[in-house]
Protein backbone atom coordinates (compact mmCIF):
# COMPACT_ATOMS: atom_id res chain seq x y z
CA UNK A 1 0.00 0.00 0.00
CA UNK A 2 1.57 3.15 -0.49
CA UNK A 3 0.48 6.61 1.03
CA UNK A 4 0.26 10.54 -0.30
CA UNK A 5 0.95 13.13 2.26
CA UNK A 6 -0.40 16.75 1.85
CA UNK A 7 2.58 19.15 3.62
CA UNK A 8 1.38 23.15 3.74
CA UNK A 9 4.83 24.83 2.94
CA UNK A 10 4.07 28.35 2.26
CA UNK A 11 5.66 29.14 5.26
CA UNK A 12 8.31 26.68 5.39
CA UNK A 13 7.79 23.24 7.36
CA UNK A 14 6.13 22.66 10.60
CA UNK A 15 6.29 20.51 13.25
CA UNK A 16 2.72 19.47 11.83
CA UNK A 17 4.10 18.45 8.56
CA UNK A 18 7.14 16.28 10.17
CA UNK A 19 3.63 14.66 12.41
CA UNK A 20 1.89 14.31 9.12
CA UNK A 21 4.73 12.23 7.36
CA UNK A 22 5.68 10.33 10.43
CA UNK A 23 2.21 9.22 10.45
CA UNK A 24 2.12 7.83 6.91
CA UNK A 25 5.48 6.11 7.65
CA UNK A 26 3.68 3.96 10.54
CA UNK A 27 0.93 2.94 7.59
CA UNK A 28 3.34 1.98 5.04
CA UNK A 29 6.67 1.95 3.90
CA UNK A 30 5.92 3.61 0.68
CA UNK A 31 5.19 7.55 1.76
CA UNK A 32 4.97 10.31 -1.47
CA UNK A 33 4.76 13.68 0.02
CA UNK A 34 2.47 16.46 -2.18
CA UNK A 35 3.34 19.77 -1.86
CA UNK A 36 2.30 23.29 -3.32
CA UNK A 37 4.55 25.41 -1.56
CA UNK A 38 7.56 27.85 -1.88
CA UNK A 39 9.75 26.30 0.37
CA UNK A 40 13.16 25.42 -0.90
CA UNK A 41 13.85 21.92 -2.42
CA UNK A 42 16.58 21.42 0.51
CA UNK A 43 14.40 21.77 2.93
CA UNK A 44 11.66 19.48 1.56
CA UNK A 45 14.46 16.91 1.14
CA UNK A 46 14.73 17.21 4.98
CA UNK A 47 10.84 15.32 4.86
CA UNK A 48 12.92 11.90 3.89
CA UNK A 49 14.21 12.07 7.91
CA UNK A 50 10.57 11.30 8.52
CA UNK A 51 10.18 8.25 6.48
CA UNK A 52 8.75 10.28 3.01
CA UNK A 53 10.62 8.26 -0.02
CA UNK A 54 10.03 11.15 -2.38
CA UNK A 55 8.82 14.64 -2.20
CA UNK A 56 6.58 15.75 -5.21
CA UNK A 57 6.80 19.63 -5.30
CA UNK A 58 4.31 21.61 -8.03
CA UNK A 59 5.34 24.91 -7.65
CA UNK A 60 2.90 26.68 -9.95
CA UNK A 61 0.19 28.15 -7.98
CA UNK A 62 0.62 31.10 -5.88
CA UNK A 63 -2.20 30.86 -3.36
CA UNK A 64 -3.97 27.89 -1.56
CA UNK A 65 -6.76 27.67 -4.04
CA UNK A 66 -8.83 24.39 -2.58
CA UNK A 67 -10.17 23.75 -6.12
CA UNK A 68 -6.58 23.81 -7.18
CA UNK A 69 -5.03 21.88 -4.63
CA UNK A 70 -7.81 19.38 -4.88
CA UNK A 71 -7.01 18.92 -8.55
CA UNK A 72 -2.88 18.41 -7.58
CA UNK A 73 -3.56 16.24 -4.47
CA UNK A 74 -5.64 13.70 -6.67
CA UNK A 75 -3.65 13.68 -9.43
CA UNK A 76 -0.64 13.08 -7.35
CA UNK A 77 -2.42 9.87 -5.60
CA UNK A 78 -2.71 8.34 -9.04
CA UNK A 79 0.43 8.90 -9.72
CA UNK A 80 1.83 7.73 -6.87
CA UNK A 81 -0.80 4.65 -6.68
CA UNK A 82 -2.04 6.03 -3.19
CA UNK A 83 -4.75 4.26 -1.19
CA UNK A 84 -4.41 6.85 2.07
CA UNK A 85 -4.33 10.18 1.66
CA UNK A 86 -2.70 11.75 4.81
CA UNK A 87 -3.50 15.74 6.10
CA UNK A 88 -2.35 17.69 9.11
CA UNK A 89 -5.55 18.64 9.90
CA UNK A 90 -5.61 22.66 9.55
CA UNK A 91 -7.33 25.28 8.19
CA UNK A 92 -6.08 24.03 4.43
CA UNK A 93 -6.89 20.61 5.44
CA UNK A 94 -10.67 21.33 6.39
CA UNK A 95 -10.65 23.08 3.12
CA UNK A 96 -8.86 20.67 0.58
CA UNK A 97 -10.19 17.20 2.68
CA UNK A 98 -13.94 16.81 1.94
CA UNK A 99 -13.21 18.43 -1.92
CA UNK A 100 -10.55 15.32 -2.09
CA UNK A 101 -12.77 12.91 -0.49
CA UNK A 102 -16.16 13.03 -3.36
CA UNK A 103 -12.76 13.47 -5.73
CA UNK A 104 -11.67 10.36 -5.01
CA UNK A 105 -14.31 9.00 -3.47
CA UNK A 106 -12.49 7.69 -0.38
CA UNK A 107 -13.70 8.06 2.98
CA UNK A 108 -12.48 10.90 5.10
CA UNK A 109 -11.67 10.80 9.02
CA UNK A 110 -11.02 13.82 10.47
CA UNK A 111 -9.29 15.19 13.41
CA UNK A 112 -7.50 11.63 13.91
CA UNK A 113 -5.86 11.15 16.92
CA UNK A 114 -3.72 7.86 16.69
CA UNK A 115 -2.55 5.68 13.90
CA UNK A 116 -5.39 3.43 12.87
CA UNK A 117 -5.97 0.40 14.98
CA UNK A 118 -5.47 -3.81 13.85
CA UNK A 119 -9.34 -3.59 12.89
CA UNK A 120 -8.52 -0.69 10.60
CA UNK A 121 -10.61 1.90 12.65
CA UNK A 122 -9.40 5.47 13.44
CA UNK A 123 -9.76 7.30 16.79
CA UNK A 124 -11.46 10.71 16.41
CA UNK A 125 -12.01 13.63 19.11
CA UNK A 126 -16.18 13.72 19.35
CA UNK A 127 -18.71 15.92 20.68
CA UNK A 128 -15.68 18.97 20.75
CA UNK A 129 -13.12 17.16 22.75
CA UNK A 130 -15.96 15.38 25.31
CA UNK A 131 -15.47 11.79 24.01
CA UNK A 132 -13.72 9.82 21.27
CA UNK A 133 -15.14 7.94 17.85
CA UNK A 134 -14.00 5.18 16.43
CA UNK A 135 -14.34 5.74 12.58
CA UNK A 136 -14.17 2.79 10.07
CA UNK A 137 -13.72 3.68 6.43
CA UNK A 138 -15.82 1.68 4.05
CA UNK A 139 -14.29 2.53 0.80
CA UNK A 140 -10.65 1.53 -0.68
CA UNK A 141 -9.08 4.23 -0.47
CA UNK A 142 -9.04 6.97 2.62
CA UNK A 143 -8.19 10.30 3.77
CA UNK A 144 -7.53 10.73 7.40
CA UNK A 145 -6.52 14.28 8.52
CA UNK A 146 -4.50 14.13 11.58
CA UNK A 147 -5.28 16.51 14.29
CA UNK A 148 -1.39 18.55 15.21
CA UNK A 149 0.24 17.78 18.51
CA UNK A 150 -1.46 13.66 18.48
CA UNK A 151 1.77 11.76 17.34
CA UNK A 152 5.69 12.13 17.86
CA UNK A 153 7.76 13.20 14.77
CA UNK A 154 10.05 10.19 14.38
CA UNK A 155 12.74 11.02 12.58
CA UNK A 156 14.03 7.45 11.12
CA UNK A 157 15.60 8.12 7.74
CA UNK A 158 17.32 10.51 5.70
CA UNK A 159 17.05 13.13 3.12
CA UNK A 160 14.76 12.07 0.11
CA UNK A 161 14.82 13.19 -3.41
CA UNK A 162 12.46 16.31 -4.62
CA UNK A 163 10.84 15.68 -7.61
CA UNK A 164 8.82 18.99 -9.42
CA UNK A 165 5.28 17.91 -10.60
CA UNK A 166 3.12 19.49 -13.29
CA UNK A 167 -0.23 18.46 -10.88
CA UNK A 168 -2.55 20.25 -13.51
CA UNK A 169 -3.94 22.61 -10.91
CA UNK A 170 -6.24 24.09 -13.69
CA UNK A 171 -7.96 27.76 -13.50
CA UNK A 172 -8.56 29.55 -9.98
CA UNK A 173 -11.61 30.87 -9.40
CA UNK A 174 -11.08 32.63 -5.92
CA UNK A 175 -9.02 35.92 -6.27
CA UNK A 176 -6.96 36.56 -3.34
CA UNK A 177 -7.44 40.72 -2.35
CA UNK A 178 -4.88 40.59 0.41
CA UNK A 179 -3.67 37.93 3.26
CA UNK A 180 -2.49 39.51 6.50
CA UNK A 181 -0.19 37.09 8.82
CA UNK A 182 0.18 38.03 12.60
CA UNK A 183 4.07 38.13 13.01
CA UNK A 184 5.87 36.16 15.29
CA UNK A 185 3.03 34.36 16.67
CA UNK A 186 2.59 30.51 16.93
CA UNK A 187 -0.76 29.24 15.20
CA UNK A 188 -2.72 28.11 18.60
CA UNK A 189 -3.73 24.68 17.24
CA UNK A 190 -0.24 23.86 16.68
CA UNK A 191 1.07 25.44 20.34
CA UNK A 192 2.57 22.77 22.36
CA UNK A 193 2.73 25.42 25.48
CA UNK A 194 -0.71 27.91 25.86
CA UNK A 195 -1.16 30.60 28.47
CA UNK A 196 -4.73 31.93 28.52
CA UNK A 197 -6.75 33.97 30.37
CA UNK A 198 -10.29 35.00 30.59
CA UNK A 199 -12.56 37.63 32.55
CA UNK A 200 -10.52 37.75 35.81
CA UNK A 201 -7.92 39.49 34.28
CA UNK A 202 -10.66 42.90 34.65
CA UNK A 203 -9.45 44.57 31.14
CA UNK A 204 -7.54 44.41 28.18
CA UNK A 205 -4.87 46.83 29.37
CA UNK A 206 -3.74 44.11 32.26
CA UNK A 207 -2.80 41.31 29.12
CA UNK A 208 0.77 42.02 29.82
CA UNK A 209 1.63 39.75 32.99
CA UNK A 210 -0.06 37.33 30.18
CA UNK A 211 2.44 38.09 27.23
CA UNK A 212 5.25 38.00 29.64
CA UNK A 213 4.90 34.23 31.09
CA UNK A 214 4.26 33.17 27.22
CA UNK A 215 7.63 35.03 26.13
CA UNK A 216 9.09 33.23 28.93
CA UNK A 217 7.55 29.83 27.64
CA UNK A 218 7.90 30.30 24.33
CA UNK A 219 4.05 29.64 24.25
CA UNK A 220 0.98 31.02 22.25
CA UNK A 221 -1.52 32.97 23.88
CA UNK A 222 -5.09 32.27 24.16
CA UNK A 223 -8.52 33.46 25.99
CA UNK A 224 -12.05 32.84 27.37
CA UNK A 225 -15.24 33.80 24.72
CA UNK A 226 -16.43 36.56 27.07
CA UNK A 227 -12.93 38.14 26.37
CA UNK A 228 -12.85 37.78 22.88
CA UNK A 229 -16.74 38.62 23.10
CA UNK A 230 -16.20 42.12 24.61
CA UNK A 231 -13.27 42.70 22.24
CA UNK A 232 -10.31 42.55 24.56
CA UNK A 233 -8.33 40.40 22.24
CA UNK A 234 -8.69 39.57 19.42
CA UNK A 235 -11.17 35.96 18.05
CA UNK A 236 -8.44 34.14 16.51
CA UNK A 237 -7.40 33.71 20.05
CA UNK A 238 -10.59 31.96 21.81
CA UNK A 239 -10.28 28.92 22.22
CA UNK A 240 -13.68 26.93 23.27
CA UNK A 241 -16.33 25.38 21.88
CA UNK A 242 -17.02 27.86 19.52
CA UNK A 243 -13.38 29.02 19.13
CA UNK A 244 -10.29 27.38 18.57
CA UNK A 245 -10.17 23.59 19.83
CA UNK A 246 -5.98 23.28 20.94
CA UNK A 247 -4.36 20.37 22.58
CA UNK A 248 -0.90 21.36 23.63
CA UNK A 249 0.96 19.89 25.67
CA UNK A 250 0.77 22.28 28.64
CA UNK A 251 -2.48 24.53 28.88
CA UNK A 252 -2.11 27.93 31.15
CA UNK A 253 -5.44 29.53 32.40
CA UNK A 254 -5.88 32.35 34.57
CA UNK A 255 -9.19 34.17 35.48
CA UNK A 256 -11.03 31.90 33.67
CA UNK A 257 -13.91 29.77 35.90
CA UNK A 258 -13.60 26.56 33.28
CA UNK A 259 -17.29 26.62 31.86
CA UNK A 260 -18.49 23.63 29.65
CA UNK A 261 -17.80 25.14 26.77
CA UNK A 262 -14.21 26.18 27.52
CA UNK A 263 -12.99 22.91 28.67
CA UNK A 264 -14.53 21.63 25.48
CA UNK A 265 -11.94 23.51 23.21
CA UNK A 266 -8.83 22.48 25.74
CA UNK A 267 -9.32 19.33 27.34
CA UNK A 268 -7.28 17.88 24.96
CA UNK A 269 -4.45 19.44 26.63
CA UNK A 270 -2.00 17.20 28.43
CA UNK A 271 -1.47 18.71 31.46
CA UNK A 272 -3.12 21.78 32.73
CA UNK A 273 -2.65 24.58 35.12
CA UNK A 274 -5.23 26.56 36.93
CA UNK A 275 -5.06 30.03 38.52
CA UNK A 276 -8.51 31.09 40.06
CA UNK A 277 -9.23 33.34 43.20
CA UNK A 278 -12.32 31.23 43.22
CA UNK A 279 -11.42 27.63 45.19
CA UNK A 280 -14.57 26.34 43.70
CA UNK A 281 -13.75 27.15 39.72
CA UNK A 282 -15.34 24.00 38.32
CA UNK A 283 -11.66 24.42 36.36
CA UNK A 284 -9.92 22.79 39.10
CA UNK A 285 -11.96 19.42 38.70
CA UNK A 286 -10.20 19.15 35.17
CA UNK A 287 -6.51 20.47 36.13
CA UNK A 288 -3.86 18.55 36.94
CA UNK A 289 -2.28 21.33 38.61
CA UNK A 290 -4.11 24.22 40.36
CA UNK A 291 -3.29 27.51 42.16
CA UNK A 292 -5.54 29.76 44.28
CA UNK A 293 -4.54 32.71 44.27
CA UNK A 294 -4.57 36.18 42.30
CA UNK A 295 -3.71 36.36 38.99
CA UNK A 296 -2.04 39.67 38.85
CA UNK A 297 0.34 37.89 41.85
CA UNK A 298 0.46 34.34 40.34
CA UNK A 299 1.51 35.36 37.50
CA UNK A 300 4.56 37.22 37.19
CA UNK A 301 5.86 34.92 40.17
CA UNK A 302 5.44 32.35 37.53
CA UNK A 303 6.97 34.07 35.25
CA UNK A 304 10.04 35.23 36.99
CA UNK A 305 10.33 31.28 38.44
CA UNK A 306 10.60 30.25 34.85
CA UNK A 307 12.76 32.70 33.99
CA UNK A 308 15.16 31.41 36.52
CA UNK A 309 14.49 27.82 35.14
CA UNK A 310 15.34 28.85 31.84
CA UNK A 311 18.46 30.61 32.93
CA UNK A 312 19.43 27.50 34.80
CA UNK A 313 20.44 25.70 31.52
CA UNK A 314 16.95 24.09 30.65
CA UNK B 1 -30.56 35.43 -4.56
CA UNK B 2 -31.36 32.51 -3.54
CA UNK B 3 -29.84 31.19 -0.47
CA UNK B 4 -29.60 27.66 0.78
CA UNK B 5 -28.35 27.40 4.30
CA UNK B 6 -27.65 23.67 5.59
CA UNK B 7 -28.21 22.93 9.38
CA UNK B 8 -27.61 20.40 11.38
CA UNK B 9 -29.23 19.45 14.85
CA UNK B 10 -26.71 19.36 17.99
CA UNK B 11 -26.90 18.32 21.59
CA UNK B 12 -27.43 21.79 23.53
CA UNK B 13 -23.83 22.45 24.54
CA UNK B 14 -24.36 21.43 28.62
CA UNK B 15 -25.88 17.91 27.72
CA UNK B 16 -23.92 15.24 29.54
CA UNK B 17 -22.56 12.98 26.55
CA UNK B 18 -23.17 9.48 26.71
CA UNK B 19 -23.28 6.39 25.14
CA UNK B 20 -25.59 3.38 24.34
CA UNK B 21 -25.67 0.31 22.71
CA UNK B 22 -22.58 -1.54 23.85
CA UNK B 23 -21.51 2.27 23.29
CA UNK B 24 -22.24 2.30 19.95
CA UNK B 25 -24.87 4.95 19.69
CA UNK B 26 -24.88 8.58 20.81
CA UNK B 27 -27.70 8.25 24.27
CA UNK B 28 -30.33 10.84 23.48
CA UNK B 29 -31.70 10.62 26.58
CA UNK B 30 -32.83 13.67 28.02
CA UNK B 31 -30.65 15.93 25.13
CA UNK B 32 -32.11 18.81 23.93
CA UNK B 33 -31.05 19.34 20.75
CA UNK B 34 -30.83 23.26 19.30
CA UNK B 35 -29.61 23.94 15.25
CA UNK B 36 -25.60 23.68 15.57
CA UNK B 37 -24.58 27.02 16.64
CA UNK B 38 -22.60 27.45 13.74
CA UNK B 39 -25.09 26.90 11.50
CA UNK B 40 -27.93 29.02 13.29
CA UNK B 41 -25.42 31.90 14.55
CA UNK B 42 -23.40 32.52 11.96
CA UNK B 43 -25.19 31.10 8.26
CA UNK B 44 -28.57 31.39 9.04
CA UNK B 45 -28.30 34.94 10.68
CA UNK B 46 -25.63 36.11 7.70
CA UNK B 47 -28.44 35.12 5.21
CA UNK B 48 -31.18 36.87 6.72
CA UNK B 49 -28.93 39.75 6.83
CA UNK B 50 -28.33 39.40 2.71
CA UNK B 51 -31.88 38.68 2.22
CA UNK B 52 -32.69 41.89 4.47
CA UNK B 53 -30.39 44.09 2.56
CA UNK B 54 -30.84 42.63 -1.45
CA UNK B 55 -33.57 41.15 -1.42
CA UNK B 56 -34.17 37.16 -1.94
CA UNK B 57 -35.06 33.49 -0.41
CA UNK B 58 -33.11 32.01 2.41
CA UNK B 59 -34.30 27.89 2.02
CA UNK B 60 -32.40 25.58 5.06
CA UNK B 61 -32.28 22.60 4.70
CA UNK B 62 -31.48 19.29 6.53
CA UNK B 63 -31.19 15.49 6.62
CA UNK B 64 -32.76 13.84 9.45
CA UNK B 65 -35.91 11.98 10.70
CA UNK B 66 -39.40 13.29 11.46
CA UNK B 67 -38.31 13.83 14.99
CA UNK B 68 -35.79 16.87 13.67
CA UNK B 69 -38.36 18.92 12.35
CA UNK B 70 -38.36 21.00 15.98
CA UNK B 71 -35.16 21.90 15.26
CA UNK B 72 -36.45 22.78 11.77
CA UNK B 73 -38.96 25.13 13.21
CA UNK B 74 -36.38 27.00 15.28
CA UNK B 75 -34.71 28.35 12.66
CA UNK B 76 -37.70 29.19 10.68
CA UNK B 77 -38.46 30.76 13.71
CA UNK B 78 -35.34 32.88 13.10
CA UNK B 79 -36.63 34.22 10.12
CA UNK B 80 -35.97 31.48 7.22
CA UNK B 81 -38.41 31.27 4.41
CA UNK B 82 -38.68 27.99 3.57
CA UNK B 83 -36.91 24.28 4.85
CA UNK B 84 -36.55 20.73 2.95
CA UNK B 85 -35.89 17.41 5.30
CA UNK B 86 -34.11 14.83 3.43
CA UNK B 87 -36.05 12.39 4.68
CA UNK B 88 -32.78 10.08 6.00
CA UNK B 89 -30.49 9.21 8.67
CA UNK B 90 -27.25 11.78 8.78
CA UNK B 91 -24.64 9.37 9.58
CA UNK B 92 -21.68 9.72 7.35
CA UNK B 93 -20.74 13.50 5.99
CA UNK B 94 -20.26 12.03 2.24
CA UNK B 95 -23.65 10.58 2.69
CA UNK B 96 -25.55 13.89 4.12
CA UNK B 97 -23.57 16.26 1.45
CA UNK B 98 -24.42 14.79 -1.42
CA UNK B 99 -28.38 14.44 -0.35
CA UNK B 100 -27.62 18.32 -0.01
CA UNK B 101 -25.78 18.68 -3.21
CA UNK B 102 -28.66 16.67 -5.26
CA UNK B 103 -31.10 18.90 -3.63
CA UNK B 104 -29.26 21.83 -4.78
CA UNK B 105 -28.36 21.50 -8.00
CA UNK B 106 -32.02 20.81 -8.86
CA UNK B 107 -33.22 23.48 -7.55
CA UNK B 108 -30.61 26.26 -9.09
CA UNK B 109 -29.41 28.85 -6.14
CA UNK B 110 -27.02 31.31 -6.12
CA UNK B 111 -24.79 30.92 -2.63
CA UNK B 112 -24.70 28.21 -0.17
CA UNK B 113 -23.72 28.60 3.47
CA UNK B 114 -22.66 26.07 6.02
CA UNK B 115 -21.89 26.43 9.77
CA UNK B 116 -17.72 25.48 9.88
CA UNK B 117 -18.56 22.27 11.71
CA UNK B 118 -21.02 20.76 14.06
CA UNK B 119 -20.20 20.84 17.51
CA UNK B 120 -20.82 17.10 18.10
CA UNK B 121 -19.04 15.77 14.88
CA UNK B 122 -16.49 18.43 14.57
CA UNK B 123 -15.86 17.08 11.22
CA UNK B 124 -16.34 20.18 8.85
CA UNK B 125 -16.59 18.10 6.01
CA UNK B 126 -20.14 18.46 4.59
CA UNK B 127 -19.51 21.99 2.92
CA UNK B 128 -16.53 21.06 1.00
CA UNK B 129 -18.37 18.25 -0.06
CA UNK B 130 -20.93 19.93 -1.22
CA UNK B 131 -18.71 22.41 -2.96
CA UNK B 132 -16.88 19.52 -5.26
CA UNK B 133 -19.64 18.03 -5.72
CA UNK B 134 -21.55 20.60 -7.62
CA UNK B 135 -18.16 21.90 -8.88
CA UNK B 136 -18.10 24.87 -7.35
CA UNK B 137 -15.32 27.06 -5.08
CA UNK B 138 -15.53 26.78 -1.38
CA UNK B 139 -15.03 29.44 0.98
CA UNK B 140 -14.14 27.65 4.47
CA UNK B 141 -13.79 29.21 7.55
CA UNK B 142 -15.07 32.71 6.27
CA UNK B 143 -15.25 35.51 9.07
CA UNK B 144 -17.45 38.02 6.94
CA UNK B 145 -19.31 37.82 4.09
CA UNK B 146 -20.61 41.18 1.64
CA UNK B 147 -22.20 40.58 -1.59
CA UNK B 148 -21.89 43.04 -4.35
CA UNK B 149 -24.11 42.33 -7.44
CA UNK B 150 -22.72 38.46 -8.52
CA UNK B 151 -19.47 38.86 -6.40
CA UNK B 152 -18.82 37.73 -2.85
CA UNK B 153 -16.23 39.36 -0.81
CA UNK B 154 -15.25 37.26 1.80
CA UNK B 155 -12.55 37.37 4.99
CA UNK B 156 -11.33 34.13 5.98
CA UNK B 157 -8.54 32.39 8.22
CA UNK B 158 -5.55 31.16 6.68
CA UNK B 159 -2.83 28.82 8.36
CA UNK B 160 -1.30 31.45 10.59
CA UNK B 161 -3.61 34.76 9.53
CA UNK B 162 -6.52 36.27 7.74
CA UNK B 163 -7.36 36.48 4.04
CA UNK B 164 -9.65 38.54 1.73
CA UNK B 165 -10.92 36.44 -1.50
CA UNK B 166 -13.41 37.43 -4.06
CA UNK B 167 -15.32 35.21 -5.90
CA UNK B 168 -18.09 34.88 -8.28
CA UNK B 169 -20.97 33.41 -7.76
CA UNK B 170 -22.54 30.38 -6.82
CA UNK B 171 -20.00 29.50 -4.07
CA UNK B 172 -20.10 27.38 -1.17
CA UNK B 173 -19.27 29.26 1.89
CA UNK B 174 -18.48 27.57 5.61
CA UNK B 175 -19.40 30.34 7.90
CA UNK B 176 -17.25 30.65 11.21
CA UNK B 177 -17.38 33.47 14.03
CA UNK B 178 -17.52 36.82 12.97
CA UNK B 179 -19.73 36.53 10.36
CA UNK B 180 -23.01 37.17 12.15
CA UNK B 181 -24.66 38.13 16.00
CA UNK B 182 -26.96 35.28 17.35
CA UNK B 183 -30.79 36.32 17.04
CA UNK B 184 -33.62 35.01 19.70
CA UNK B 185 -36.77 34.49 17.33
CA UNK B 186 -39.51 36.41 18.95
CA UNK B 187 -42.95 35.45 19.40
CA UNK B 188 -43.84 36.22 15.83
CA UNK B 189 -41.63 34.80 14.21
CA UNK B 190 -42.02 31.32 16.41
CA UNK B 191 -45.81 32.14 15.28
CA UNK B 192 -44.78 32.69 11.67
CA UNK B 193 -42.71 29.14 11.43
CA UNK B 194 -45.38 27.23 12.20
CA UNK B 195 -47.72 27.88 9.10
CA UNK B 196 -43.83 28.07 6.70
CA UNK B 197 -43.41 25.43 3.93
CA UNK B 198 -41.74 22.56 4.77
CA UNK B 199 -40.63 20.21 2.56
CA UNK B 200 -39.96 16.45 3.09
CA UNK B 201 -37.90 14.93 0.14
CA UNK B 202 -36.83 10.90 -0.04
CA UNK B 203 -33.00 10.72 -0.32
CA UNK B 204 -30.85 10.23 -3.22
CA UNK B 205 -29.48 6.57 -3.32
CA UNK B 206 -25.69 7.16 -2.10
CA UNK B 207 -23.17 5.10 0.13
CA UNK B 208 -21.69 5.67 3.48
CA UNK B 209 -18.19 6.14 3.00
CA UNK B 210 -17.75 6.11 6.84
CA UNK B 211 -19.07 5.03 10.07
CA UNK B 212 -18.51 5.06 13.46
CA UNK B 213 -18.53 1.69 15.39
CA UNK B 214 -17.62 2.88 18.66
CA UNK B 215 -17.51 5.57 21.21
CA UNK B 216 -15.56 6.45 24.30
CA UNK B 217 -15.17 8.33 26.99
CA UNK B 218 -11.61 10.20 27.93
CA UNK B 219 -9.92 8.72 31.29
CA UNK B 220 -11.14 10.23 34.04
CA UNK B 221 -8.44 12.94 35.35
CA UNK B 222 -6.70 12.04 38.60
CA UNK B 223 -7.21 14.71 41.15
CA UNK B 224 -5.61 18.31 40.98
CA UNK B 225 -2.42 19.04 43.05
CA UNK B 226 -2.93 22.39 44.94
CA UNK B 227 0.19 24.48 44.78
CA UNK B 228 1.12 27.56 47.02
CA UNK B 229 0.66 30.65 45.11
CA UNK B 230 3.79 31.77 46.78
CA UNK B 231 5.75 28.95 45.82
CA UNK B 232 5.88 28.82 41.64
CA UNK B 233 9.26 27.64 41.79
CA UNK B 234 8.10 24.60 42.73
CA UNK B 235 5.13 24.15 39.69
CA UNK B 236 7.96 25.04 37.23
CA UNK B 237 9.89 22.06 38.98
CA UNK B 238 7.01 19.75 38.91
CA UNK B 239 6.01 20.68 35.37
CA UNK B 240 9.22 19.69 34.44
CA UNK B 241 10.60 16.24 36.22
CA UNK B 242 6.91 14.88 36.89
CA UNK B 243 4.76 16.05 34.12
CA UNK B 244 7.75 16.38 31.36
CA UNK B 245 5.88 19.31 29.53
CA UNK B 246 8.60 22.37 29.84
Amino acid sequence: MSVLVYINSNNGLHKSAFEAVTYGKKLSGDVTVITSGSADTSTLATLGKYGASKVLVDRSLSGDDDQQLTRIIANAAATSNASAVIFSHDLTAKAVAPRLSVRLKAGLVSGATDIPTADGTVKVNVFSGKAFGSVKVNSAAKIISLLPNSIQPEETGSDCAVEEFNGNAGESKVKVVSTKKPEGEIPLPEAELVVSAGRGLKGPENWGIVEDLAKALGAATACSRPVADIGWRPHHEHVGQTGVAIRPNLYIAAGISGAIQHLAGVNGSKVMVVINTDPEAPFFKAADYGIVGDAFEVLPRLTEAVKKFKNSGH
Amino acid sequence: MKILVCISKSPDTTSKIAFTDNNSKFDENGVQYIVNPYDEWYALVRALEIKETSGGNVTIITVGAATDEAVIRKALAIGADEAVRIDADPTDAYYTAMQIAEYAKSNGFDLVLSGKETINYNGSQVGGMIAEAMDLPFISLASKLDVNGSTLTLEREIAGGLQVVEVNLPAVVSCAKGMAEQRIPNMRGIMAARTKPLQVVAPAAVENLTEFVTYTMPAAKSSCKMIDPNNMDELVELLHNEAKVI
